[in-house]
Formats: C-alpha cells, sequence, structure tokens
C-alpha cells in the first residue's frame, strides 16, 4: 500500500487542499448551531428582530462558505485520485508491457487485466474516499476526546476501556477481512478466466454443443465469486453492528454511574447531556474510520496485487550499457545453446543447439511437432532468454545488444497473426511507421494480399476487428507477413506462418519474397517442398539439432530428412510418375 | 476466422455496436469496433424496471430487509426519548433503582438493536450479492445464445469489463445503497410527521428549499449518470486495449510497438481520466450542496421562526425543538440524495449489461424441430448463396450432394469461400438463399444443438480451455471415460507428446493452451473430435501446422475414421485428398470444377494446374521411389 503511495505524489497540492477545504465544512457545520443559538437568545428573547436578520443572513454566508469547501473538497479529491489511479494504471501497463513472455505465462493474461482495471479502481476509489474523510473524522475524534475529558475526568475513564477495545476489534476484523478479499479478487480473475476463453473459443463451444458445460463451468466461479464476496462482507457487517453497540453500551453506562455521579458527587446534569453528546460524536467519528479502514482492507487486497506486477523483476532486460550499433549483416549464430521454459521441470526445450547462418542465407527448419521450432526462433528476438549458452547476431551477443536495436532489425510473422483491431493499413505499418504509401503497398504486395485488399469495400482503411477475426486464416497470415515485411528487416523470421495459405499461392509469396528480399530469412515450415530451396535446412528433434544442411546433402546424409521427403514428396512423385 | 472476401456488416446487434446517438460506429460499412465516445442519454426508466426484476425474485428478503431496518432506524429514535426519560424522571430526582431498571431495559434494547443490525448486514449482503450473480448468470448466459457474428466484431476486454467491473459497480452501490436508502426514507417520514405535528407553518418554511433540492439533485443525477455511463464504455474501451495487448505481448514485443501502444493506451487512460474526474466531482458534489441547502433552509426556520416568536405567533420552545427536528430532516434527506446519486452510477453499469441482454440470440428452433438421433450422412447443398455483408457475395449459387460416407473435399485459394460451406452448414451463420439438406432435410429444421452435436468439427482455429488435457479431450464428449480419452489420444497421435508432459495427461493447460505447440493442439483437437464419433466429419485445415510424419500417422488414423463416414475436408495440401470421393475446387465463391482427383486431372483445368504448382513444378525431382500412396 505504502508503496503505491508515491503516484500521489504529482498530485500533492490537491491532496493537502482536499482535506483543508473539508475543514471549511466542519467549521460552517459546528457554528451554525452558535448562530442559530445567538437568534434564540439574542434575537427572540430581545425582541431584537435587526439581529435575527442579521444573524440569518449570516449564516446563509456561512452556508455557502460551507459549500465552496465540501464542493472544492470534492473536485479537489477527485483530481487527485483519479489521477493517482491513471498514473498508476500506465505506470502498470508500462510494467506488464516490459514483461517477457515467460513472466506472462507465469502470472496469466486475465488477472493482468483485471489487475490493470478493477484492482486499480478500487484503490482509486480508496484514495477519494480518504481524502473526503481523513480530516473530519480525526477532527470530530480529537475534539471529542478533548471536550469530553474537559467536561468530567472520571466519566472520560471509560473512553480508556471503549476506544481500545473498538479499535482492537478494528485491527481483528481487518485481518481476517484481508485475506478473503485478497480471495475475492482472484475470483474475479477466474471469472474472467472463463469468460475470456468463451469468447475467443465461441467456435469450439458452440461447435461441440457445449454450452451448457460452460454454463456450469461459469456458474460454478460465479458462485464463488458470491460466496467468497458475502464471506468478505460479513466481518464488515459484524464490525458495524458491534460498534453500534459498544456506543449505545457506553452511553448507557454514562447515564447510569452519571446518575451515580450526581446523586453522590452532586455532578450537573447538563454535563450528563454535553457529556454523552460529545461520546456519539467520538463513537460516529471512529465508525467513520472503521468504515475506511474496512475499505482499505478491499484496497490492501488490490494493492497487493498491483505491487506484485510492478515488483516482478522483467526476466528479459535491456542491458545497462546496451549496445546500440545497428544490425546491418544479419549474421546469426547458435552456442551450445539450451533452453527450458519456466515451470517445465527438468526438461530441456532446446538442447546444446549450435549452427552458424552467415548474412542473406535463408534458412528452413523442420521437424516434428512439439521439436523446438518455435522456441528456437524466439530467442533470436529475445523473447525469451537462453538457459545456457549463447545467441550472437553480427558477432555480438543477443544480451548485450539494446533490445530496440535488435529487436527494429528483426521481422516476425508467428504463428498466430495476432493482428489489432484498427485499419488494415495500420496493421501493416505497425512494422514501420514510417513507410510510405507505396511501401506498404509493396508489402501487401509480396504477401500477396493486395488484390484481397482491394476488393474490400474500404480497401486499405477496412476495419478489421479483434485480432482481425473478419479475416480467414490464410488472409490473417498474409497481414501479418505483410507487416513483417514493411519493416525491411535485415533478419526475417517465419515461423510457420503460411500453414492456412494455399500452395500455389504460398510459392507464388516465397517467390517474390526472395525476389525482393535479400536479408536473412528463418523460415519454419512442415513441407518440404517449400524448404527445398533453402541454402541450409536444420533438423530438429525433441530439442536436439539432429542435422543441418541443404536439401541435396541431407537427402544424401539425413535419415529423418530422407524419411520426410519420402513420405511428402514420394508418394506424389511416385503417383506421379506412374501417371 | 472464416469467410471468404467479406466482413460483416454494421451488423443489426444495435446496442452493443452502436455509438452515440445509435450510429454504427466506425468508418463505413465495415465498422464494428467499440470506440467509446460519448454516450447517448439512454432510457433509464427501462433500465430501473429491468433493474427491479431482479429484486423482485427476492421480495421476501428485501420485505425482512425493509421491516429489520424500520425496527432499527425507529429503535435508534426511541433512544434519545429514553436518555430524556432518564435525566427527566431519575437523575434529576436522584432515583437510583429506577435508574438502573431503565438501564437494564436500554441495554437490552441495544443489544436487540445491533442483533438486528448484524442480521439485517448479513442479509443484504447475500441478497445484493445474490442479485448481482444472477445478472452475472444471466449476461454469460446471453452471451451463449448470441450467434457467431456477434463475438467476431467486438473487443473481448469490453465484453469482460461489462461482467466485471460494471457489476463489481453495481454490486457496490447496491450493498451501501438498499438499506441506506430504506434507513433514510423511514427517518425522513418519521420525522416529518413529527414537525407537521409540532408546527405546519414553520415545517412550510422549512420545506421550502425542498423543490430546490429536488431540482438540484436531477440537474446533479443527469450529470452523473451521463459521465458515469461514459466513465464505465471508456473502462470497457480500456480493458479492450489491455487484454490485446496482453494477449498480442509476443507481437507488440517484436516490432517493438511499446511506446506507441504506450501512447495508445495514454490517450484512453487520459480521457478516462478526465470523465471519471467529473463523474466523481458530479457524485460528490451532492452531499455538500444538500448541506449547503439544510444549512440555508435552517437560516430561514432560524429567522422566519424567530420573526413570528417575537410577534408572539409561536413559543421559543417549539423553535428549539423544531430545529432538532430539522436537524433530522435534513441528515435522511441528504443520505437519500447522495445514495440516489450513487445509484445513478450503479444504473450506468446496468444499462451495459443489459445491452448484452437485448442482443438477439441466435433465433430460436421452430417448435417442430426434428432431434434426430443419428444421420446417414448425406449432404446437399442447393443454390446456395450467402454474403457477410450485403453486397459482396461469398458463395454464389453453390451446389453439391455428398452420398453417406463419401468423403468431399474442398480445394482452392484462400479467400474462396471454403470456410464459409462450413460456416453454414454448423449454423454459425444462416445462408441468405437455398437449402442446405442433411439426409434430405432442411438444416433448419432440425435442433441446432443436435445438428451440431451429431457434426464432428475440427476448426482452423484451435482452441483449448484452461483445464487439463484429459477434460479438453472429454470436450468431444463428455460422457466418455478416462479409457475412451485415451484411446482418442492414442488415434490421434496425441499420446505420444502427452506422455512427455510432466503431468501426462493431468497438465493444466492455460491460455487457449499457449502452452503447447499449435502442432500439439491441432492434435488435440482432432482427438477431440475422434472422441465425438460424429456421422459427419469437417475438417478444415486441420493439420496445417503439424509436421509430415505426423500428418501421416494422423491421416491414417482420420482415414479410418472417416470410413462409414461423411467427411467434408478442407486442405491445402492436395496429397492429403487424393482419396476423395469427390473433389471441389472452388473459386470466388463458385464451384468451378467438381469430379475425382483423376478426372480433375485429366481435365487440365484448374485443379490440374493448382496441383502442378504444388507436385508438378520443375523443383521436384522425380526419383524413383518404392513407397506406394499406400
Amino acid at each position: 500500500m505504502r508503496k503505491l503511495f508515491v503516484y500521489l505524489k504529482p498530485y500533492w497540492k490537491m491532496v493537502i487542499l482536499a482535506p483543508l477545504l473539508m475543514v471549511g465544512e466542519v467549521i460552517c457545520d459546528l457554528t451554525q448551531p452558535t448562530l442559530l443559538a445567538r437568534i434564540v437568545d439574542q434575537g427572540i428573547v430581545r425582541g431584537d428582530i435587526e439581529l435575527v436578520g442579521k444573524t440569518g443572513v449570516l449564516m446563509v454566508g456561512v452556508a455557502l462558505l460551507g459549500m465552496m469547501g465540501g464542493v472544492g473538497c470534492t473536485i479537489a479529491a477527485s483530481i487527485a485520485s483519479q489521477g493517482f489511479g491513471t498514473d498508476l494504471r500506465s505506470a502498470v501497463f508500462q510494467k506488464a508491457q516490459s514483461f517477457s513472455l515467460a513472466n506472462v505465462d507465469a502470472f496469466k493474461p486475465s488477472t493482468l487485466i483485471t489487475r490493470i482495471t478493477n484492482d486499480i479502481t478500487q484503490l482509486q476509489h480508496l484514495v477519494l474516499m480518504t481524502l473526503r474523510i481523513v480530516v473530519r473524522a480525526p477532527l470530530l475524534f480529537i475534539g471529542g476526546i478533548i471536550m469530553a475529558i474537559s467536561i468530567n475526568g472520571k466519566l472520560s475513564s471509560l473512553l480508556m476501556i471503549t476506544i481500545p477495545v473498538q479499535v482492537g476489534v478494528f485491527f481483528y476484523l481487518m485481518k481476517r477481512g484481508f485475506p478473503l478479499f485478497v480471495l475475492v479478487q482472484q475470483k474475479i480473475d477466474k471469472v474472467n478466466t472463463i469468460l475470456r476463453e468463451n469468447l475467443a473459443g465461441v467456435r469450439v463451444v458452440k461447435a461441440f454443443v457445449r454450452s451448457a458445460k460452460e454454463r456450469k463451468r461459469f456458474a460454478s466461479s460465479n458462485e464463488e465469486l458470491m460466496d467468497s464476496t458475502v464471506r468478505a462482507l460479513l466481518p464488515m457487517m459484524t464490525l458495524i453492528s458491534f460498534l453500534t453497540l459498544v456506543m449505545n453500551l457506553s452511553v448507557v453506562t454514562v447515564l447510569w454511574f452519571g446518575g451515580l455521579l450526581v446523586a453522590r458527587d452532586g455532578m450537573q446534569v447538563g454535563e450528563i447531556m454535553a457529556f454523552i453528546t460529545y461520546l456519539t460524536q467520538i463513537m460516529f467519528s471512529l465508525m467513520m474510520i472503521g468504515s475506511i479502514l474496512m475499505f482499505m482492507s478491499r484496497a490492501g487486497a488490490s494493492a497487493g496485487r498491483v505491487n506484485e506486477i510492478l515488483e516482478t523483476t522483467v526476466s528479459v532486460e535491456n542491458p545497462e550499457n546496451p549496445d546500440q550499433t545497428s544490425i546491418v549483416r544479419g549474421e546469426v549464430v547458435f552456442e551450445r545453446v539450451s533452453f527450458r521454459y519456466h515451470g517445465s521441470g527438468k526438461d530441456l526445450a532446446l538442447k546444446n543447439v549450435s549452427f552458424v547462418v552467415h548474412p542473406g542465407e535463408m534458412v528452413a527448419i523442420l521437424g516434428a511437432t512439439g521439436s523446438g521450432k518455435s522456441t528456437l526462433v524466439h530467442l533470436i528476438p529475445r523473447l525469451y532468454d537462453v538457459t545456457q549458452g549463447r545467441v550472437l547476431v553480427d558477432g555480438r551477443d543477443v544480451r548485450t545488444l539494446d533490445l530496440h536495436t535488435l529487436r527494429s532489425a528483426i521481422g516476425m510473422v508467428p504463428q498466430e497473426p495476432l493482428l489489432f483491431s484498427g485499419t488494415i493499413e495500420d496493421n501493416i505499418r505497425w512494422g514501420n511507421d514510417a513507410a510510405s504509401e507505396e511501401e506498404v503497398v509493396e508489402a501487401a504486395r509480396v504477401a500477396q494480399i493486395h488484390d484481397f485488399i482491394l476488393t474490400l469495400p474500404c480497401g486499405y482503411h477496412t476495419l478489421i476487428g479483434q485480432r482481425g477475426v473478419d479475416l480467414s486464416g490464410g488472409q490473417k497470415q498474409r497481414i501479418a507477413l505483410a507487416r513483417a515485411l514493411v519493416r525491411k528487416p535485415t533478419i526475417l523470421i517465419l515461423d510457420d506462418s503460411t500453414s492456412a495459405v494455399d500452395v500455389a499461392t504460398e510459392q507464388r509469396i516465397l517467390r517474390e519474397m526472395r525476389r525482393v528480399y535479400r536479408g536473412t530469412i528463418f523460415m519454419i515450415a512442415q513441407r518440404v517442398s517449400t524448404v527445398m530451396n533453402a541454402d541450409k535446412i536444420l533438423i530438429l528433434d525433441a530439442g536436439e539439432l539432429v542435422a543441418q544442411g541443404s536439401h541435396p546433402e541431407l537427402l544424401e546424409s539425413c535419415a529423418i530428412y530422407q524419411e520426410m521427403y519420402k513420405l511428402q514428396v514420394g508418394e506424389e512423385s511416385a503417383h506421379y510418375a506412374s501417371r | 476466422m472464416p469467410h471468404g472476401r467479406g466482413e460483416r456488416d454494421a451488423s443489426p446487434y444495435s446496442g452493443l455496436h452502436r455509438g452515440p446517438g445509435g450510429l454504427p460506429l466506425g468508418p463505413g460499412p465495415m465498422g464494428h469496433a467499440f470506440l467509446g465516445s460519448p454516450i447517448k442519454p439512454r432510457n433509464t426508466v427501462n433500465t430501473v424496471r429491468k433493474l427491479w426484476k431482479y429484486f423482485r425474485s427476492h421480495t421476501l428478503h428485501l420485505a425482512t430487509i425493509f421491516v429489520l431496518v424500520m425496527i432499527t432506524s425507529l429503535s435508534a429514535l426511541v433512544g434519545p426519548y429514553l436518555i430524556g426519560k432518564a435525566i427527566d424522571n431519575f437523575i434529576i430526582p436522584k432515583n437510583f433503582p429506577g435508574l438502573s431498571s431503565l438501564v437494564i431495559f436500554m441495554v437490552v434494547l441495544y443489544l436487540g438493536n445491533s442483533l438486528l443490525l448484524w442480521l439485517q448486514g448479513r442479509l443484504t449482503a447475500k441478497t445484493v450479492q445474490k442479485i448481482i450473480f444472477e445478472m452475472r448468470k444471466e449476461a454469460f448466459d446471453a452471451l451463449q445464445n448470441l450467434p457467431v457474428r456477434f463475438f467476431d466484431g467486438i473487443l473481448h476486454g469490453d465484453l469482460m469489463s461489462r461482467v466485471t467491473n460494471d457489476l463489481d459497480n453495481i454490486s457496490n452501490s447496491l450493498s451501501m445503497g438498499v438499506t441506506q436508502i430504506f434507513s433514510s426514507l423511514i427517518t425522513l417520514i418519521g420525522t416529518v410527521i413529527v414537525m407537521l405535528w409540532l408546527s405546519p407553518v414553520l415545517t412550510g418554511i422549512s420545506m421550502i428549499v425542498t423543490p430546490l433540492t429536488f431540482l438540484c439533485t436531477q440537474a446533479v443525477s443527469r450529470q452523473t449518470r451521463k459521465y458515469f455511463s461514459e466513465n464505465q464504455t471508456i473502462l470497457g474501451e480500456l480493458n479492450g486495449l489491455v487484454e490485446e495487448n496482453i494477449s498480442g505481448l509476443k507481437v507488440v514485443k517484436i516490432f517493438s510497438r511499446e511506446e506507441k501502444e504506450r501512447e495508445k493506451f495514454h490517450v484512453v487512460n487520459e480521457r478516462l481520466r478526465d470523465t471519471s474526474i467529473r463523474a466523481q466531482i458530479y457524485s460528490g458534489i451532492v452531499g455538500p450542496l444538500m448541506n449547503t441547502l439544510n444549512n440555508a433552509s435552517f437560516a430561514l426556520v432560524g429567522g422566519f421562526g424567530g420573526w413570528l416568536a417575537i410577534q408572539k405567533v409561536i413559543t421559543v420552545g417549539t423553535i428549539a425543538s423544531f430545529i432538532t427536528y430539522s436537524r433530522q430532516f435534513s441528515r435522511p434527506l441528504s443520505e437519500l440524495a447522495t445514495n440516489l446519486n450513487m445509484l445513478q452510477s450503479a444504473i450506468a453499469s446496468a444499462e451495459r449489461i443489459f445491452q448484452i441482454l437485448d442482443e438477439p440470440p441466435e433465433p430460436p428452433d421452430p417448435p417442430d424441430a426434428e432431434e434426430p438421433e443419428r444421420l446417414r450422412g448425406e449432404v446437399e447443398f442447393r443454390n446456395v448463396s450467402f454474403s457477410y455483408r450485403e453486397g459482396v457475395p461469398v458463395l454464389e449459387n453453390v451446389s453439391f450432394h455428398v452420398q453417406p460416407g463419401q468423403m468431399v473435399a474442398l480445394v482452392g485459394p484462400t479467400g474462396a469461400g471454403k470456410t464459409t460451406i462450413v460456416n453454414l452448414l454448423t449454423r454459425f451463420y444462416d445462408i441468405d438463399s437455398g437449402t442446405i439438406l442433411i439426409d434430405g432435410k432442411d438444416i433448419r429444421t432440425i435442433k441446432r444443438d443436435i445438428l451440431r452435436s451429431l457434426l464432428g468439427i475440427v476448426l482452423q482455429d484451435t482452441y483449448l480451455f484452461s483445464e487439463s488435457i484429459r477434460e479438453n479431450i472429454r470436450y468431444g464428449r463428455l460422457s466418455a471415460t478416462d479409457e475412451e480419452v485415451e484411446e482418442a489420444a492414442r488415434l490421434a497421435h496425441a499420446e505420444s507428446f502427452i506422455l512427455k508432459l510432466p503431468e501426462g495427461y493431468d497438465t493444466f493447460l492455460f491460455d487457449g493452451g499457449k502452452n503447447l505447440s499449435q502442432g500439439q493442439r491441432q492434435l488435440l483437437a482432432i482427438a477431440r473430435a475422434i472422441l465425438a464419433d460424429p456421422a459427419i466429419l469437417i475438417l478444415d485445415e486441420a493439420t496445417s501446422n503439424v509436421d509430415i510424419r505426423t500428418e501421416k500417422y494422423i491421416q491414417s488414423a482420420m482415414r479410418r475414421l472417416m470410413s462409414g463416414r461423411t467427411s467434408l475436408v478442407i486442405a491445402h495440401r492436395l496429397s492429403t485428398i487424393r482419396h476423395a470421393d469427390m473433389i471441389l475446387v472452388i473459386q470466388e465463391g463458385k464451384v468451378i470444377e467438381r469430379g475425382t482427383h483423376e478426372e480433375l486431372l485429366q481435365k487440365k483445368g484448374s485443379y490440374y494446374r493448382l496441383y502442378m504448382s504444388q507436385f508438378g513444378g520443375e523443383s521436384l525431382p522425380r526419383i524413383p521411389l518404392s513407397v506406394e500412396g499406400e
């Protein structure tokens, strides 16, 4: 909680102003009765109409002053709290952006989303409430105590019992409430997760008619959310009724003891009445503080979750003295690289992989499903860092390079296209903001998507929805390809990124790409026909690099490759030949 | 994911896709992105009525709460009276035993009061949370009933924000609001009665400001609602942006777009700040405003009452008690105003929930819809035309006939409309004209759920749920035993990789199965379809990310699976469909060629060219091999 207070700093003027203005309102509230007393005591009793009128006007004036205080406090508190929330949200978002994929894997996306919006909203609320009450309650509390003691010391000793009891109960219930609210936020995460899956997987749910199952799954986490919310709220209810009870019992005690004192020590009856008034005031302010504290326990749960993001060590970070020399050659070397995913036990996803790719070469990577192909290419732009060994680009370890410099030299087309909502042009320009219109079109042309775009009513300005769901898989892949090409990267990485494109189109893409693009190419593919023209083919098997070489070399020496070749091409050839 | 060339139209799903003034969002007909711009004033009465529906089913609880609040409020009013009694009757006369018995009575009373207060709090918390639970449930149920079309054009993050952030907001406002409004009302009514009894004239005077109060609250409320509504919309937009960024973080990083995305975030975030400051100010100033009006009325009563007293119309004592009561009158009044104002934010959020509920669901099955238990597997498209967007036909006059047990392959360039055929057969979308028949029956006369459950579909986008691998496979048939699940995995050649995972079949998947490679996800999807054991199989690019060796295995499994079943296969690799009974070549939404592999090759048309580009090309040395097709 405390660590997040720094985000209030820019608003310190408002933070101070809000309670000060609130003092104005409190003063106004306190003076009104006195003024009224003057009307009665001095005006009416003496029949002084002029004084009555004057005081009446004065009261209106004070009321207006009070309003200015109250409204001003609201404005200042709103500005400070919402500003605080906004800044914090930005900071958390920025931090989440800096996360490596390993960090995101560890957090799970849904919870990151909840934390950035829902949790921060809770905190914002807390700040707002606090600023509006922070002066009022303690002022009333301290004022009340002083007045009570000044009236009767003996009766005040009662406070020495009740106040500690109340404070003790507060803290006890807060301590109990806190983990319950942590649970509530976790349940919100869970609801969010199921919701998100059902949105993204709507076709699967419908195709398998599993809406009843999903409903049940949602219902159970919905119910958990309800139960945990109720459980977290109950201590609050207990607190409120308990505080009321203590307050009322104190009053009764004062009456009883007061009666005794009046009888024995000649205490004034009026003193009892005044004492009760102040006692009530003290208890009320305590209740106010109590409700804020309870609120704090929910916000505290949120603060913890937000802090967790802010305090996470980003596993892939820019080096301290980054090498910003731009990457121009595109040479890539893997030196005995091993890699293990976070939380996957001892299993290595890559084992001792070494190879050299010269500038301008086209490298194809083949291997069975799950053999580590995607993992391998992810290491080049440092989406993950190696567990052992080194990845060198242009002769320099990627971990010494400036991240931005490194990544801006790389164009990658991931397996899933992951387009963003916006226009097609926006999406292609993602790769390079500075690209001219011609360059955008050129990239689209090479990716064989230009003609299709032109058939759309708004052409390049067509909006595509959440992750481009409006387009077929092949269309999305080709836009993602154009996005990488427009970057004119030194190293281009294609992660099985034409799998949904038909073969004829794919051939055209490859041909065009080789014609206009001169950089290094990494290409993950499934089809031997796609990779036969590569300068070098890497064969991965269960994380190990089992062979590398050109098509003829591998056909000569590598059993796995021979088998692949036979499996795919063989039967076709055989079939073709037999015709 | 699907369709050929088009996008959806600015769909008929009015609420969610509309922006201010009910105008479709975005430039031109393609627009359906969610843009958070100012909200048109909506129908509050309507929203409140809908909200009330949720309360109605808890009438008993609410009545109980009301009674409890009444008792606790009244007993709170009795307290001061008893204190006065104690002083007047016992303390001043120094009647100590009498005081003791009254004190004991008060202790009992207060204990009872606190107990009731506690019960009331518990009951309120439970009831409100139950209502929220029901709203959340209904929102989810409504989502389940919406057509695929709806999900294709909406920011997921915004929908998520509605179901979590907005409901959270309603929950907060209601749990505070419900009892406070009750108790304020009761106190208010009680006080007014006493005041009238004391002096109707002074009551009249102190009420002078009441219409002003009312107007003031009205004006502020309107603003509060407007800004809260805007606030929640922008929050939804922000949630959408965050969701996209987290889901697409990989791409953000690869393209070093952090800065740009941050700017986008900042813009929305700043907008959120501006509206939320306004929303908070408007909702916050009601308190001070009411306070001021009350103080003003105080001054009026004092001034005017003083004048009356001097004129000897009323006594000073009356003024004194009257003032005490008008003090008491003012507190619940401003509480009421504050709470009603707070409820505005709940209403703004409720509106966003009801928008989901108001979306037209998939059209219901006709009452006489058939529920066939099994299918022979005959599929016929008769003159089917379809477009996602008016004026951009995706399929034109497509006809073909598949006999039970046949394998039909759909080939053609991306975007030709192949996936659309699958979308239509599964009734993800409904056709514009023509008929689709299964076993001779129009599919629109078959219950939608039954139809889908009889089809086995492996989609282009494989989606897995965050459950164990076992449960994900079991998705195909919920009644399947563990052995059957494992058998299906074996048949799909998924078992070898599953067993290599740390916890085998019990490995928990997260985030759509991101912890598996795409190929592995495809294998699981195939296992799922195998388990479903459908009469008609639909494979949409099912093996595109699987390596050749695995694909071979799957194909042999598939062939086994397909025998005796009708299957519709969409493939890019022509090698996979050579054995098809019929191949349909689709281009620009039309079937341009049909026939068997041999027939089409002989025809030397589009298929021949497609085939040659893939296999016949110069790049392919024709080495003699002993491996026969199979």
